[in-house]
């Protein structure tokens, strides 16, 4: 049982990287009721932007301590080109389609998105293991950590304080929810709904890319890195209701908690009980732990 | 109304096949009987899209079909190609009979995810599992049919022949479902399902019997891969490869029981010829040819000839 403080800060790591990763889907879902599976590609792609940038700025002999804002700034950047261009280019004239139509046209969207990475970076593996040394470690117990994951806890924390301020304080978050609830009279009323989806979809998907770019220097970067953030990310929204702030960080640290403690206890089925656990909630709950009872329509 | 040739072309196509077989080179055989398996788990996922129903863990039952037949012939130590694919179909219905009970009572996008968190699950433990060879999976025995071990020279040819009569048996079968009342039901369902409960039938019931075939015909096309590969790994039930099978039957239209099969096809075609190009880049292909068919031919390349017909 001694264990049990290193589940529990394990956990919490995981869970922040994971909420990270998976809050710009449920983001995106709720207010444009599209499941997006570009996210990955967005991941990958903060990646592989905050691995290159990141090697050039370290190279060049500047601050390391900047490092860390180069990161960020190379995932802002590569969303804010790329996320407009699909949303603008390609997304927006599918809104009318089903549901499930649209997955399936993001699906097609992230076999390109994969491809063009592999383009651009080639195949070959990037390191930029740097910035993940450079803040020492701290200990808890007789573990020691290192400080590079707290990072990701404050980007986590701030990232879900933020947004839910925004929607509950704020005109733009009124207005937002007003859009969620009803797009067309949203129109009606005079609100600029396009401009809405646009945001959403490039602040949605920015937030994968940070997700990848601070997830960079503790991997390699290699082609398929998106590819499996997918479908955790699906298994961390699911869990807490599509489209639920609340819900995304609950999935997140419910995910995080066990991932960690069969890592500690059952190793063996490690992988297998993130998809249990999702198929459990769905079993139980089909939309989800944060989901509101929907009438079916005629 | 014309008189349906639909079994008629579809026998005549399998025998073209089967009498030019010998003829042909042994990679294009081996392309041949994987379209084929492809285009069984495809004529499945197609039962379900007619009601409306996109499953994203397809690959589930492609997965248990390979794997089953692949036990049989680590534990059992049966190489028959008949054999497995029966094996593979059953385990495969009895698993998708068990889960469907919980499945059938999704609809959209919750069906889309539940099915691929089922299959993810199924990978998720087949990668750990050491019996089975985890992440690298293990080698299926030589395909026999019926006892006899086909030389070496032949064994391409034997398995595409014995696939195309399998899968000729099963398309049959599938076409006979689809004009009992059951199986009309699935535009009905997609249409309207609290009208299809108010004329008196279990929607549900309806889709868990979709679920069950389209899981048994997974399963034989499993198997079939797995005994023409030679070799399974657990990528099988990954969800990319769920991913592909949607690919397959978007592209194929849900217009006949040959679609898929075409849409098998025409989809080896593509992925051989894009990656013989440039290696780096067929992905990209697919996706484009994805969202080209989405945009201009959202009901499949069926479509094309359905629609010459109407004019």
């Amino acid at each position: 049982m001694d264990q049990i403080p290193a589940v529990i800060v394990d956990g919490i790591f995981y869970a922040a990287w994971l909420f990270v990763a998976a809050v710009g889907m449920t983001l995106i879902y709720g207010v444009m009721k599209i499941v997006n599976l570009t996210h990955g590609s967005f991941y990958a792609l903060g990646a592989y932007a905050a691995a290159s940038l990141t090697g050039a700025w370290l190279a060049k002999g500047y601050p390391p301590m900047l490092s860390y804002g180069v990161l960020l700034g190379s995932a802002v950047l590569v969303s804010v080109i790329v996320a407009p261009l699909i949303e603008r280019g390609i997304l927006r004239f599918m809104y009318a389609k089903d549901e499930v139509v649209i997955m399936l046209i993001t699906y097609a969207l992230f076999l390109i998105l994969e491809d063009t990475i592999k383009l651009i970076w080639g195949v070959d593996p990037y390191f930029i293991a740097e910035p993940y040394g450079l803040l020492g470690s701290f200990d808890v117990g007789d573990l020691s950590y290192p400080t590079y994951n707290l990072i990701l806890v404050g980007i986590a924390l701030a990232a879900g304080i933020g947004l839910t301020l925004l929607l509950r304080g704020t005109r733009i978050g009124k207005l937002l929810l007003t859009v969620i609830h009803d797009p067309e009279v949203s129109r009606a009323m005079g609100i600029n709904v396009d401009r809405f989806y646009l945001v959403t979809f490039t602040f949605g998907s920015m937030l994968a890319a940070i997700g990848g770019a601070f997830t960079a220097p503790t991997v390699s970067v290699v082609p398929g890195l998106g590819v499996e953030i997918i479908v955790l990310s699906f298994a961390v929204v699911v869990i807490g209701g599509l489209g639920s702030l609340p819900g995304a960080a609950l999935g997140a640290v419910i995910v995080g908690l066990v991932r960690s403690a069969t890592i500690h206890y059952a190793p063996e089925v490690e992988l297998f009980v993130i998809y249990f656990v999702m198929a459990l909630v769905l079993a139980f709950r089909p939309r989800g732990l944060f989901s509101l009872a929907e009438p079916r329509k005629i | 109304m014309n008189r349906d040739r639909t079994l008629p072309i579809l026998g005549a196509v399998m025998l073209v096949v089967v009498l030019a077989g010998p003829l042909l080179p042994q990679w294009a055989l081996f392309l041949v009987t994987i379209a084929i398996a492809k285009g069984l788990v495809a004529l499945g996922l197609m039962l379900l899209l007619r009601a409306g129903l996109v499953s994203f863990g397809q690959a589930l039952y492609y997965c248990i079909g390979a794997y089953t037949a692949g036990s049989v012939g680590r534990f059992f130590n049966v190489g028959d190609m008949l054999v497995q694919m029966i094996a593979g179909a059953a385990v495969a219905a009895l698993v998708a009979f068990i889960l469907g009970f919980l499945l059938a009572r999704y609809r959209g996008i919750f069906f889309g995810l539940l099915s691929l968190a089922l299959s993810m699950i199924l990978y998720g433990l087949l990668v750990k599992s050491e019996a089975l060879g985890s992440t690298d999976g293990f080698n299926v025995l030589p395909s026999t049919v019926l006892g006899i071990r086909p030389s070496e020279a032949w064994v391409r040819y034997v398995v595409a022949a014995v696939g195309c009569g399998v899968a000729l048996l099963a398309t049959a079968l599938v076409y006979r479902y689809l004009r009992t009342p059951l199986g009309q039901l699935a535009p009905a369902i997609k249409d309207n399902e609290i009208r299809v409960e108010y004329m008196g039938t279990s929607v549900r019931n309806a889709i868990h019997a979709m679920y069950v075939i389209a899981a048994a015909l997974s399963g034989i096309g499993g198997a079939l891969a797995a005994t023409t590969v030679g070799h399974i790994d657990p990528d099988m039930a990954y969800w990319t490869t769920s991913g592909e099978f949607i690919f397959i039957t978007i592209l194929a239209g849900t217009g006949s029981v040959v679609a898929p099969f075409l849409g098998a096809a025409i989809f080896g075609i593509i992925h051989t010829v894009a990656f013989d190009l440039s290696p780096n880049t067929w992905q990209m292909s697919l996706g484009t040819a994805l969202l080209l068919l989405i945009v201009f031919l959202p009901d499949g390349l069926w479509s094309l000839f359905t629609r010459r017909k109407a004019a």
